[in-house]
């Protein structure tokens, strides 16, 4: 091969002094980096991917990890990832798989959106005194009410309520399948969210059947391949979702290998063996909107108009106007995933280059919906590179009603945001189906930290409000005004509707 | 300080004025900017009569405004979709000429309303419009320490839309959500201040979603989710959908607010009640003010002083 070897993207180093030969990094690694001969662990740094399993279970402390070790000539264009993406398609003629979210250095808009405290002329509100309420009801809600005055002086009211998601923190889970992450992953974050009273997306791979007791938390998807869809599936779940698109790869479907597709895999996603599960890029029974309208009324028929049926769609530039069309599907909640969304796999040219962050495609649906005056139709729900509280609240501000975290859950459970879930390795037992890896990752511990990780947001969030001088998220809601914008540009600041820090 | 007064019948110019919206206008150059009101007044129907409103020179205040009354009355046929052609008409010109901001602000609409104000001590702006000239069966009135806006003649309260006039003490902190949900109905916030957010919602709720005065009150500043749970079910249900309805409309922060129209007189506080508010009565009188010795230096012998609960209205009703 003319090209030759590229430089390691790691060099891992094991101290000789530290190191006593237990040889727990040959056992965790998965990637066989590690190799025991005699007394001596041989290192073979080419198959490290950074996931640092082995450093987590080192007991002594004794193994580095060093990120690109040797350099090549630096310069501006032609950096380190362009020339080695080019060596790759020149050895391969393939398209470029990656994983994770978009890996490309954009600025985030997040962190240049800073909150608002009150001072001297209104009083924060200390969340330990008084109440502060974080409740948050997603679907469909009136836009005025019918009452009918009783002669007794007492009301009541006419209008039906359609059937909402109660959630005690505006902190969902997004949908990540079984196939895509372990079931043991799925088990743990189904514990959490139906101990904390919030809900989880089951992705499209079906509901396995040891996820039957925590189905009232659990949101089922129905995507374009349409894996594991009955009738059974739909009652079950608490809300169902239509997945139009997905942040990571708007505009594609998805592909799971056929090794991943165990005896187990197949069966919840109602396909054979072995066989490779294609989503297809599009639903084909939605080629408008007129079909999509079709297919939520169908889904709500068939579930007797007792769930919402959310839409999600990846923030795209039009994605205001897609929103408001959603809004008139009668649908209930519109979920906008942006272009740092996750995945287990994702064409590397879509998850860098298509797409937009979530903040300005939030601030935009928000603002067109309550131009056309349907806000009240749809819930927005945001998702796609939520790290922080922080970012919770901003984008709230912003106009979501509530999140989906994703990868923020996973790395709760040990991931370490490696961006090899596609290979179906992943040391920690959570991107993986190989019954040795899943073993490691143990539903009960797991479920507990990312319940304690949701816990502390919801802590958080409820200290920024009362800072802020609210005690009831609605207040929170769309109030752009409690936002400031630090070294955003003219464009962008108008399309988030705030203010420059200063103003 | 702003003085808000009712007068039946009063000034006669040959029509009972109360029968007609009086435009309370504040021009900045009577020459400059009135013309363009007038035209625009007469598309929307017919100017009746208009006159300078009376004012008398006070050493400590500079008139930087001329204030100037419309009787004008709106013609229906230009409306034809509207349940309530009148007040759409209206609103919208209140909202059209305060947007555009060319020399001119309507800070009065109502029929048989009134609304004077000016930026200056309480006194001072009382003997500018000789406030005692005036006779009115339900006054508001207002004094307030700028800090968000420095004080300006359109910024002094009340708040006018209609019949529906807004005191404010405080600074609401949802005013963002509250703004960006009231512009979605057509309504413009031009004012620089939070409080004028109040007057449109509770004309939104009230005329034109047919809440009464209480269930209003409850929109803007309802229970918490844990009183409502604890609720007889019929009760809990009603209270839930107003909050799932008109969260956007909830009102957070500190504040103490009187709203009234010609018939009725209410005010209420924020959740937590951060700011103060009592109530006093006198015979067939109602008294609210943000301090009792407020109610008390108007009238001594003021009986059945009474502090409301948070986000408790204290609603007042004429009786004619």
């Amino acid at each position: 091969m003319s090209i030759g070897s590229i430089p390691f993207k790691f060099k891992v180093s094991i101290d000789p002094d530290r190191c006593m030969s237990c040889g727990r990094c040959v056992e965790n690694c998965s990637y066989g980096v590690f190799k025991k001969e005699g007394d001596d662990i041989r290192i073979n740094s080419r198959n490290c991917v950074a996931c640092h399993r082995c450093l987590a279970f080192c007991p002594r402390d004794a193994i580095d990890i060093e990120e690109k070790p040797n350099d090549y000539r630096s310069h501006p264009l032609w950096t380190r990832e362009v020339r080695e993406a080019i060596f790759n398609q020149a050895k391969t003629g393939k398209i470029i798989l990656a994983g994770m979210g978009n890996a490309k250095p954009y600025p985030v808009i997040f962190d240049r959106l800073v909150l608002d405290a009150c001072q001297v002329t209104n009083p924060s509100i200390d969340p330990l005194r008084e109440p502060m309420e974080l409740r948050t009801y997603i679907g469909k809600k009136p836009s005025s009410l019918k009452l009918k005055q009783l002669p007794d002086g007492e009301v009541e009211l006419i209008t039906k309520l359609t059937p909402n998601l109660q959630i005690e923190t505006p902190i969902m889970i997004g949908h990540m399948s079984y196939g895509a992450i372990s079931l043991n992953a799925q088990i743990a974050l189904a514990k959490a969210v139906s101990r904390i009273g919030t809900f989880m997306g089951t992705g499209e791979g079906g509901l396995h059947e040891s996820l039957y007791p925590y189905q009232k938390n659990m949101i089922v998807q129905v995507a374009s391949g349409r894996f594991g869809v009955d009738i059974n599936y739909l009652e079950r779940g608490a809300a169902i979702e239509i997945k139009i698109g997905q942040g990571a790869k708007p505009g594609i479907g998805g592909h799971l290998p056929g090794e991943k597709v165990c005896a187990d895999v197949s069966c919840t996603r109602m396909i054979p063996e072995g066989s490779d599960a294609i989503s297809p890029a599009p639903h084909h029974d939605i080629y408008s909107i007129e079909d999509l309208k079709q297919l939520v009324r169908g889904l709500k028929e068939a579930t007797e108009w007792k769930k919402p049926v959310f839409v999600k769609i990846a923030a795209v530039h039009n994605s205001a106007a897609i929103a408001a069309g959603i809004a008139r599907s009668s649908a209930d909640a519109v979920v906008i995933d942006g272009f740092r969304g996750g995945t287990g796999a994702a064409p590397r040219v879509f998850r860098d280059h298509v797409g937009i962050p979530v903040e300005a495609a939030v601030a935009s649906v928000d603002a067109k919906l309550r131009q056309q005056g349907i806000r009240n139709e749809v819930s927005i729900i945001a998702s796609g590179g939520i790290r922080e509280s922080a970012d919770v609240a901003k984008i709230i501000c912003l106009g979501a009603d509530a999140v989906y975290i994703g990868t923020s859950a996973l790395v709760a459970m040990g991931c370490r945001v490696c961006g090899t879930c596609y290979q179906g390795n992943c040391a920690w037992g959570i991107a993986t189906q190989k019954p040795e890896l899943v073993r490691r990752l143990d539903p009960e511990t797991n479920s507990v930290q990312v319940e304690n990780l949701i816990h502390g947001w919801t802590l958080e969030l409820a200290e920024l409000m009362g800072a802020a001088g609210i005690n009831s998220i609605e207040s929170l809601r769309g109030n752009r005004d409690r936002l400031r914008g630090y070294m955003l540009d003219e464009g962008l600041m108008e399309v988030l509707d705030v203010k420059t820090v200063g103003a | 300080m702003p003085g808000n007064v009712r007068t039946p019948c009063a000034l006669a110019v040959g029509v009972c004025q109360k029968d007609y919206y009086a435009l309370h206008v504040f021009f900045d150059n009577i020459r400059e900017n009135k013309t363009a009101i007038d035209i625009l007044l007469e598309k929307w129907g017919t100017i009746v009569h208009d006159e300078q409103i009376k004012t008398y020179e006070q050493p400590n205040i500079r008139k930087v405004h001329t204030p100037w009354r419309y009787f004008f009355r709106p013609d229906r046929s230009l409306m034809p979709k509207s349940t309530t052609p009148d007040e759409d008409i209206v609103t919208h010109l209140v909202m059209k000429v305060n947007a555009e901001k060319n020399g001119a602000l309507i800070f009065s609409s109502g029929k048989n309303l009134w609304v004077f104000k000016a930026a200056g001590w309480p006194e001072d702006v009382a003997n500018f419009y000789r406030i005692e000239d005036y006779k009115g069966y339900l006054w508001l009135a207002h004094n307030r320490y700028p800090t968000n806006t420095s004080g300006w003649w359109g910024g002094a309260h009340p708040f006018n839309l209609l019949n529906w006039s807004v005191v404010h003490n405080g600074e609401i902190t949802s005013y963002g959500t509250n703004r960006r949900y009231i512009e979605s109905f057509g309504y413009k916030c031009t004012m620089y201040t939070d409080t004028e957010v109040v007057a449109y919602l509770v004309d939104l709720l009230v005329r034109k979603h047919g809440l009464s005065e209480k269930l209003a009150v409850r929109a803007l500043a309802p229970p918490f989710w844990e009183e409502i749970d604890r609720m007889p079910p019929k009760e809990q249900e009603l209270n839930r959908a107003i909050r799932l309805t008109y969260g956007p409309a909830l009102m957070n922060g500190p504040f103490a607010i009187c709203v009234a129209n010609e018939n009725a007189l209410v005010g209420f506080t924020d959740r937590i009640k951060l700011r103060p508010l009592v109530s006093g009565e006198s015979g067939d009188r109602l008294y609210i003010s943000s301090e009792e010795a407020a109610i008390r230096t108007i009238d001594p012998d003021v009986e059945n002083i009474t502090m409301p609960k948070a986000g408790e209205p204290v609603i007042g009703r004429v009786y004619s």
